[in-house]
């Protein structure tokens, strides 16, 4: 015992000596970037750097970390301290939409944004006190393990499987395709080239060194991702503040957003250019029909238009406007298409600005309460979904104690909490921004950022003159919701490698879930399908091997996948954490809580659960061809699991009553998870 | 093995500690949630109360939450004898 104690000291003090010096050398590396800038090194080369610095950074993790050993490869050997887990779950946590969408999100839908703000932090409460402790005194490899040990026999561990599969698969595409996007961006490389550069990046991690490999480089991503997240926020907190932790005085920030929305409103010139994004976004919907003469039609309208503005004299800002806006006229097919779709993007700006700090907006009080049920109702499925995702739950089984992974989830929120109590900040800060410096300005002078973004991609920044005076107003904005981190280091006037920082950030946030959902999925076939059920005698060499091939196998499939484009990743995401909320957590906690859940109540629970919010997405959301007529209680689809955990949960203990209660040997189980350490305790550790 | 009055007595109390933990997270997210509309027409520290709450305040609230829950579990193994070995 003495020697294991000394042996998790030293362990922690040389990790703490070894990321001291990490965080160290990652700021020299900025700092000598940052010089190279200003000595005229270009943008795209800096980009070049941080990609393989930062990927290289990885993998050099990835090889020092290799290992063979099931415990190493499954658990990383069950000595992560709390802390250290902490900042490798909230790495693994926190995706590309997180890093890259949420503030955006935020700024686009105001209040009823922060659903997800609270469901994506309010889960590690029951994560904390239902889940984490529990299985940690379990101890074994995965999810499914602790069903198929809890309940016994093969059909709950192949639900479990199942289940497993289902909720991490749908969850890696989405990040895979944030991986393509960013890299491409960083680079200048193609989108499909940029998915297999960082599946590369994914594979040298986990494949190398399964769970211990992708532990150490998660909490190396968790370093990067946090520095590229706070400072151009706080940057930009100076500028609108004067205060270097803005998180505390925005307040000030919003109340000034929320006069100008005031403004905005009841002002005729934003009333007049409403009517015509209106408009415009109707007649871009009309002109998909004939592509080509809707083209042509248009820009002589537009010749037309300069024509007579130069013969009534009118003011400089105005003609180089007009002519502005013929340059972006689309010339060939292709450009026309993503140009009127663009265009009908407008719509949105037909409706005054959306007050950000009013909860549920809505027309009348019913249409207010269906918005408040819905904000409840997702708030609900992120915080059960949270508490059930597999390839969360899986890092509590790799701290030394049970003490130790209940400090774990503390220290997993607190990290994750820096993130997403900055999010609502930044979104206000940049709300302001544009408000003050982007409304307002001649399109012949517009700010930096906007003038260089609204170049690179329409999707994510869109300004058109509608009523041709010259001038910016904000129904002549269409944002999208990556901009708003993207953008964020140039809107606070910071040098181009901030910009790159923020690049690497949401490189790694995307890199580090994809590493935890790919090992996830791959443990479920090789340790449960294979190894549990198929060839019980396999030596753990041949366990790993399996492990590493199938790794390969799903990553490929997930990239196949990814490179057809699926739509709706947002979507995605949320059923992801519905359909895990629907399944995983009723069996499991009932397993923890209630000695008398039984194999059937278990299997019935989760099949029931699992099918009741399938059957609920498949009837209401347009993709799978439902309607939102079929919807219940109004619940947008992405809340199925409102539905289905508790009919998952009802089912459980109606049909374990119903039938003989589990044997003594697994009500003793529940009595071992139950307490940290108890003499002559049996052992379930694997290993 | 078989369990003591006193084990009995340690899993009591952690259901106990789990219970008002959760019911102070059920008030800090679903009421809280609830009457966003109500709490915005209050002003604390700059900020609509509704909108701060859903912002920062609950997420401060479930922060503090697991960090109670963590440090009053890992002082009832030891009063119970049921700790495991020291690992640090």
């Amino acid at each position: 015992m003495s020697q294991s104690v000394m042996g998790h000291k030293a362990f922690k003090s040389q990790l703490q000596k070894y990321y001291s010096f990490y965080t160290g050398g990652f700021i020299v590396f900025l700092l000598a970037l940052a010089i190279a800038e200003q000595m005229g090194m270009s943008r795209q080369w800096i980009g070049y750097w941080f990609l393989i610095g930062t990927i290289g950074l990885y993998a050099g993790i990835g090889i020092m970390t290799r290992t063979v050993d099931a415990a190493e490869y499954y658990v990383a050997g069950r000595r992560v301290p709390a802390f250290f887990n902490g900042m490798a779950t909230g790495a693994d946590w926190m995706s590309a939409a997180s890093f890259i969408g949420m503030a955006g999100t935020l700024y686009l839908a105001g209040f009823d944004g922060l659903a997800f703000v609270m469901g994506w932090t309010g889960g590690y409460v029951l994560v904390a006190v239902f889940l984490a402790p529990y299985l940690r005194k379990f101890g074994q490899f995965t999810i499914p393990d602790f069903l198929g040990e809890r309940y016994g026999g093969h059909v709950i561990r192949s639900v479990g499987i199942f289940a497993a599969v289902l909720c991490s698969f749908t969850y890696v595409v989405a990040q895979i395709y944030g991986v393509g996007i960013i890299t491409s961006r960083m680079t200048g490389l193609e989108f499909g080239v940029g998915v297999f550069v960082g599946l590369g990046g994914i594979l040298v991690c986990s494949f190398l060194g399964g769970m211990r490999a992708v532990t150490w480089t998660q909490v190396a991503q968790y370093i990067i991702l946090i520095i590229a997240y706070l400072t151009p926020v706080v940057w930009l907190g100076v500028k609108h503040t004067g205060i270097p932790i803005p998180q505390l005085a925005y307040g000030v920030t919003l109340q000034k957003v929320t006069e100008l929305e005031k403004k905005f409103t009841a002002d005729p010139v934003e009333k007049e250019v409403r009517a015509l994004a209106k408009e415009a976004a109707a007649d871009a919907k009309a002109a998909t029909k004939d592509m080509a003469k809707a083209t042509a039609a248009r820009r002589a309208l537009l010749e037309e238009k300069l024509a007579k503005a130069k013969a009534d004299k009118a003011p400089d800002h105005v003609v180089k406007s007009i002519e502005q806006a013929l340059a972006y006229w689309p010339t060939d097919p292709e450009k026309a298409k993503a140009f009127f779709a663009g265009r009908q993007n407008l719509a949105s700006n037909a409706a005054p600005p959306r007050p950000h700090a009013t909860p549920f907006p809505g027309k009348d009080e019913a249409a207010q309460n269906i918005a408040r049920n819905n904000f409840l109702g997702i708030v609900f499925c992120m915080m059960f979904g949270t508490a059930a995702l597999p390839h969360i739950l899986m890092r509590y089984y790799t701290t030394p104690s049970v003490r130790q992974a209940r400090q774990s989830v503390f220290w997993s929120l607190f990290f994750i909490f820096l993130l997403y109590f900055t999010a609502p900040c930044l979104a206000v800060l940049a709300k302001y921004d544009v408000y003050t410096h982007l409304v307002g300005s001649k399109f012949a002078e517009l700010p930096a950022w906007a003038a260089a973004w609204r170049l690179v991609d329409p999707t994510l920044l869109t300004i058109t003159d509608l009523n041709f005076d010259g001038v910016v107003q904000l129904a002549e904005i269409v944002l999208g919701t990556d901009i708003i981190v993207l953008a964020t280091p140039e809107i606070a006037g910071l040098p181009y490698v901030v910009s790159g920082l923020v690049a690497a950030g949401g490189l790694a946030a995307a890199l580090s879930t994809a590493d935890g959902l790919l090992l996830t999925i791959a443990n479920a076939l090789s340790h449960d399908l294979y190894y549990k059920m198929i060839d019980p005698a396999a030596p753990t060499s041949r366990r790993v091997a399996v492990s590493k091939a199938l790794l390969l196998v799903v990553a490929l499939i997930a990239a196949y996948v990814t490179s057809l484009k699926p739509g709706n990743i947002l979507f995605l995401v949320g059923a992801a954490f519905s359909l895990a909320a629907s399944s995983f957590f009723p069996a499991l906690v009932t397993g923890i809580f209630w000695k008398r859940a039984n194999k059937w109540g278990a299997i019935a629970g989760m099949v029931a659960g699992l099918a009741t919010c399938m059957y609920y997405m498949v009837q209401t959301y347009p993709f799978f061809g439902g309607v939102a007529a079929n919807q219940w209680f109004n619940m947008s689809p992405i809340s199925a699991g409102v539905f289905g955990l508790p009919v998952g949960i009802i089912t459980i203990v109606v049909v374990s009553l119903l039938t003989p209660e589990p044997s003594k040997q697994v009500q003793e189980l529940v009595e071992h998870v139950r307490y940290p350490h108890l003499r002559g305790d049996i052992n379930t550790q694997a290993t | 093995m078989q369990l003591t009055e006193q084990h009995k007595e340690y899993w009591h109390k952690n259901l106990v500690v789990t219970a008002i933990l959760l019911v102070i997270w059920f008030i800090a997210t679903f009421v809280e949630g609830w009457y966003a509309r109500e709490l915005n027409s209050i002003t604390f520290l700059g900020f609509p109360l509704g909108f701060y709450m859903s912002a920062q305040g609950s997420l401060i609230i479930y922060v503090v939450l697991i960090w109670i829950y963590q440090h009053y579990m890992n002082k009832l193994d030891i009063e119970y004898g049921v700790q495991e070995g020291e690992d640090e």
